[in-house]
């Protein structure tokens, strides 16, 4: 009974892959809010908020290449049928 | 070496035009995920345009430039010039008995000339009615995201000189 509840591989992946496309929205919107604030800052002359939101936003672009990678990889194994695990 | 074609395989000019319209159409998973990548690269390179901006940034050499006699403009009155360069519009405001002070007319929301409300003694945007406090520019109320630009005014004899601008 245990067992047949367990979701399949597949379904496991497309869990995955819908969690990570999820995340990586929520972190495109933090990046479009980072550069209004930081073009923001700049035209009000405060150059000194530039070089944070620069390395956060590159932080960010790194965990979403991350997260585009995984779910690339992901979805070779749900496209074969996980015969790849 | 297919120069005879099969009987009942896909006509010749499928075969040759092998487009697939409800193909072209159907966007991947990874598709998507590499638009939404490619997005935030752009946002990052965004950022690195204005670190890079700000990095070498030069501060602008502001002009002297006489713009008003003292006592030229009645109390609470006030007088519009340009400054630094003929295309950046200013207004001048004698807030009292010998207190000047200057301001960029334009708009930090839309850039719509501001104006000084002599019933509210404040400085006013009509277009989506921004106020500023004519003390120090500063934002009163509506969508402006910044203080006005403020003139640095010297006062030389009998003359009110700007010498550069603040914000």
């Amino acid at each position: 009974m245990a067992n047949n509840d367990q979701p399949s591989p597949q379904t496991r992946g497309l869990t995955a892959i819908a969690g990570a496309m999820s995340l990586i929205a929520v972190l495109l919107i933090v990046q479009i809010w980072l550069l209004s604030a930081a073009l923001e800052s700049f035209l009000a002359g405060k150059r000194q908020t530039a070089l944070p939101a620069a390395v956060f936003s590159g932080v960010m672009f790194l965990v979403c290449l991350a997260l585009y990678l995984f779910v690339d990889r992901m979805d070779s194994e749900v496209r074969s049928g996980g015969k790849g695990r | 070496m297919n120069w005879l074609r099969k009987a009942g395989s896909e006509p010749l000019w499928k075969e040759e035009f092998s487009v697939h319209s409800a193909d072209e159409r159907y966007v991947t998973r990874r598709q998507l995920t590499k638009f939404l990548v490619l997005t935030s690269l752009g946002m990052f390179v965004g950022n690195l345009w204005i670190l890079f901006r700000s990095i070498f940034h030069k501060a602008p050499v502001y002009p002297e430039q006489v713009v008003a006699q003292v006592g030229e403009i009645p109390l609470r009155g006030v007088k519009l010039f340009a400054y630094p360069t003929t295309e950046d519009h200013c207004i001048l405001v004698r807030t009292g008995l010998d207190e000047y002070v200057a301001y960029s007319q334009k708009c930090t929301h839309l850039s719509c000339a501001v104006y000084y409300s002599q019933q509210t003694d404040r400085l006013e945007c009509p277009c989506h009615e921004g106020f500023f406090s004519v003390r120090d520019g500063s934002v009163l109320q509506g969508p402006p995201p910044r203080p006005l630009p403020r003139v640095v005014l010297e006062r030389r004899g009998g003359q009110l000189v700007a010498t550069s601008m603040q914000g």
